[in-house]
């Protein structure tokens, strides 16, 4: 077929290879796309669908290790794939520019942010030095930047997370390209910022008319951005049809999965009696590090047996502060812990190994929180053997068990690295090491928002089952509203340090509500395309 | 050797680069033709310069050259085959550089295992008159004694390798604990550790040495802890460094609000993570420590004589080069071979353990 030249970007059976060791592997198996000038498109897939090996094939580029094996590529007229490295290059940054997850990570920390701004129009000739800082202020503004006319001096560590996306939405503006490509600039944010980085993200889009490629694994976030939906699995594809028409029909049963990932929703359960004694009380929390303000004031909450209780809040909110003085890892200037009754001392150098045993955590990284050079029958079996004492056979048979408990094939896993296992069975290798202590109460730090959704689905069933077999009680630490749906009994928002609201899930998440928990709510994307109209709409009569 | 024997050497050396080359080109590789080709010029120029007897010295050098890539080879070929499975693999992969590290380190530890068997005369036997040619009973010659070198050298091996394999360890055993426990405990014990290796750093190691080598007097316990006295603060330095990144990951969180004590965190969290780097350290600081013992030799101040030890051979000796004799460069040269040798392997392991981390 012949290159359509009205078509801004034309990609048509791309095949793309890795090599994986001494295999090649085809990462991408045929994928075409098609997108016209001022076009939003949004790739979304879990993780391994080749989203993002997609998009930065959109730019001619593959990444170190991967090569692009078979297809045409097509921008403008021009092929991608016979350019030269020079053509290449004048086209990147310039007319196709591109803007990564985590911008926090993307931008040089060494160098000012307006000095990085600069760097592409000044090199491909477009603007002066003076005339690009210009025009960069004014970016600033459009995309809603706190006092645009010197936050581009500062340097990216002084900036937050939401404001560095923009900030990167920004210079990657800066030539006016006719194409950028969006990789999940949001999931690294909170719902409260990525919803205003989503719609600034939008409006400048929109206001230049430049075509984008919006790469994610939330529908709902893909549902405000796209004018089209494409749905990828494994390097193929699923489907593509128009945002409402896949929300409202989706063909194949993959795409129903995707959009029936938020709503699952445990039956809440109430607590059997008020006045029996909670397993974990926590009264007028006091913390501040060292000789700094204070982080955490006058925080109180109960932990009762066989419940889950959710902790929510924006970063910064002081969620895991309190979860790390829970764990005696920081220690609070008033107030106590008080574990069935008994004062818990605050570090845990100073607590009893029966107290240890009792409080177990899981972490939100599982890359971090497991040993890379230990096999997976020594980190689930050493609580086992450093509390329980269980040596040479018992030992290996309470770590098989706790594998097919968390529905892992002892057979198969228990001899392996963690560098040998997925996102998702790190994890749960990560919840196996917090039940061998036996636990009473486990702590789960963001234990699922590293993960693919339809993974940290399956993770929430494992947490919950576990919970009914064993009579866990969990302290549920998340900035994710859908999970504190999927889990909760009871709900604690925080913000800055505070408890704002607290209670059982259906009182917070009823009307009326606190304003602070309103606006988490309303901050939530949902599977409309017109919800974050509708959001900007209230938002711009409430000051945020 | 016989001029004439030589030069046949040298003809034969010439004819085989014209051959290379063509073959070379015949087979359109371009690489090999450039080497040729490089060799060639090189050949010329050595000609040009010194004459058919610099000719020789190349094609000698080349044949040795040849001779230890044969046996490298001839080593792994037998490794691959001797070895179970799972290693074999590991071995095919190794490249030749290793395999003559693993030769010359074996020739050194059969040299310290069997010098008696080896060696036809004792260390301090005098066996000739001093400075003898090298001939059938003594094959390098004798030093300004007249004890054979031969059987100095095989000696010495067990001298000098053993005394730095010792110190290395027990500078390696002192740093990394010292190293681990300033990481992991942090705040006072950090800064005193810390302070302390500053203080050892900041004096010239040689000059340290000889300070502390003519006030406790020089037997091979104190040479031993002297050296490892003044190499534990770079091992310190470096294993702090690299275990502090480890300490703060959540693994060692989670391990110690498990109440894991601190020997556990060392041996089984934070050791196996850190052991790549460590393992290159050692490598390099053992050569470093055989220097160091060999130049105090050369000073006097190391092993004493008549035991036989590499760094006092050269010294012993070291008169000779003004005669433009080669005699204290072999002891030297043994040196310079056991520290090419240890770095290759070194090198090895090193790549083995990037490689593991690459598939993380």
């Amino acid at each position: 077929m012949a290159p359509d030249d009205k078509r801004l970007l034309q990609i048509r059976d791309l095949r793309i290879e890795a090599m994986v060791g001494d295999t090649i592997l085809e990462i991408v198996k045929g994928v075409d796309l098609d997108l016209d000038r001022g076009e939003v498109i949004g790739l979304i897939g879990e993780s391994g669908a080749g989203k993002s090996t997609i998009g930065l094939a959109a730019m001619g580029f593959a990444r170190y290790g991967t090569r692009i094996s078979g297809g045409r590529i097509t921008f403008d007229g021009q092929d991608l794939r016979t350019a030269t490295e020079a053509q290449l290059r004048a086209l990147r940054g310039a007319r196709i520019a591109y803007v990564a997850q985590s911008a926090a990570a993307s931008f040089n920390p060494a160098h000012k942010i307006i000095d990085q701004h600069v760097e592409a129009p000044v090199l491909h000739g477009y603007q002066s030095r003076s005339a690009a800082q210009d025009d960069g202020m004014k970016l600033y503004a459009k995309l809603r930047l706190p006092e645009p006319d010197v936050i581009g001096f500062r340097y990216p560590h002084q900036l937050s997370g939401g404001q560095l996306q923009r900030a990167m939405t920004a210079m990657a503006m800066a030539c006016r390209p006719d194409l950028i490509i969006f990789d999940e600039p949001t999931t690294a944010l909170d719902v409260t910022t990525q919803v205003e980085v989503l719609s600034a993200i939008r409006d400048i889009v929109e206001q230049f008319q430049t075509a984008a490629i919006y790469i994610t694994h939330d529908l709902a976030v893909v549902a405000q951005m796209a004018d089209r939906i494409k749905v990828l699995l494994k390097g193929e594809e699923v489907e593509e049809a128009p945002t409402a028409h896949i929300l409202a029909h989706p063909k194949e049963s993959y795409t129903r999965k995707l959009l029936a990932v938020r709503s699952y929703e445990r039956p809440e359960k109430s607590r059997s009696s008020k006045t029996a004694q909670p397993e974990l009380s926590i009264r007028g929390l006091d913390v501040a590090y060292r000789s700094g303000p204070k982080v955490l004031h006058d925080v109180s909450f109960d932990l009762h047996r066989g419940m889950t209780v959710a902790v929510v809040g924006e970063s910064g909110s002081g969620k895991s502060t309190t979860a790390r003085t829970i764990m005696g890892l920081l220690p609070a200037t008033s107030g106590e812990i008080r574990l069935r009754g008994e004062i818990l001392p605050w570090s845990f150098r100073e607590r009893s190994k029966d107290q240890l045993r009792r409080i177990q955590m899981i972490y939100q990284s599982a890359d971090t929180a497991l040993n890379p050079r230990m096999r997976v029958s020594e980190i689930i079996g050493r609580p086992a053997k450093f509390y329980a004492g269980l040596e040479d056979r018992a030992l290996h048979r309470r770590v098989e068990e706790l594998l097919s408990l968390i529905e892992l094939d002892p057979a198969k896993f228990y001899d392996r690295l963690p560098s040998e296992l997925s996102g998702g069975q790190k994890q749960r290798v990560g919840i196996a090491r917090a039940l061998a202590a036996d636990p009473e109460i486990v702590i789960c730090d963001e234990v699922t928002s590293a993960l693919d959704q339809i993974v940290a689905e399956g993770i929430l069933r494992l947490l919950d089952r576990l919970q009914n077999e064993i009579g866990l009680t969990y302290m549920f630490i998340t900035h994710d509203l859908a999970t504190v749906r999927a889990v909760a009994d009871e709900v604690v928002v925080m913000q800055r340090g505070r408890v704002t609201d607290s209670g059982a899930r259906s009182k917070v998440f009823a009307p009326p509500h606190h304003p602070y928990t309103a606006q988490l709510l309303a901050s939530e994307p949902k599977m409309d395309p017109k919800w974050l109209d509708t959001y900007k709409g209230r938002g711009s009569e409430r000051p945020m | 050797m016989s001029p004439l024997g030589v030069s046949v050497l040298s003809i034969g050396f010439i004819a085989l680069i014209c051959v290379a080359f063509a073959a070379t080109l015949y087979r359109g590789e371009k690489g090999g033709s450039v080497i040729a080709a490089l060799l060639a010029a090189l050949t010329a120029i050595t000609w040009f310069v010194a004459g058919r007897d610099g000719v020789d010295t190349l094609a000698i050098v080349a044949v040795v050259f040849v001779l230890a890539m044969v046996a490298s080879y001839a080593l792994r070929w037998l490794l691959i085959r001797l070895v179970p499975s799972t290693l074999a693999t590991v071995f095919r992969s190794a490249p030749l550089t290793a395999m003559f590290g693993f030769i010359v380190i074996g020739v050194c530890l059969a040299m310290v295992i069997f010098a008696p068997f080896i060696a036809p005369f004792s260390e301090s036997e005098i066996v000739s008159k001093a400075y003898a040619p090298p001939a059938a009973t003594y094959w390098l010659g004798t030093d300004q004694l007249g004890r054979d070198i031969f059987s100095r050298i095989v000696f010495g091996a067990r001298n000098s390798i053993l005394l730095s394999l010792t110190a290395t360890i027990a500078a390696f055993l002192l740093g990394t604990l010292a190293g681990l426990f300033a990481a992991i405990r942090g705040g006072v014990i950090d800064q005193t550790l810390g302070r302390l290796a500053d203080v050892l750093m900041s004096i010239p190691a040689l000059i340290l040495a000889l300070l502390l080598l003519s006030i406790l007097g020089t037997n091979l316990v104190v040479l031993v802890g002297v050296v490892a006295a003044i190499y534990a603060p770079r091992i310190f330095r470096l294993t702090r460094s690299v275990a502090a990144n480890v300490v703060v990951t959540d693994f060692v969180e989670a391990s110690r609000i498990r109440g894991e004590g601190d020997w556990y965190l060392i041996r089984r969290e934070i050791l196996p993570n850190i052991a790549a780097p460590l393992i290159a350290e050692f490598g390099l600081q053992f050569c470093y420590v055989f220097l160091l013992i060999a130049g105090l030799s050369f000073l006097g101040l190391g092993i004493q004589p008549p035991t036989a030890d590499w760094g006092s051979m050269v010294r012993e000796n070291a008169v000779l080069i003004s005669f433009g004799k080669i005699t204290p460069l072999i002891p030297a040269m043994a040196i310079a071979l056991l520290t090419v040798g240890v770095n290759f392997i070194v090198d090895w392991m090193l790549k083995l353990t990037a490689g593991l981390k690459e598939r993380m």
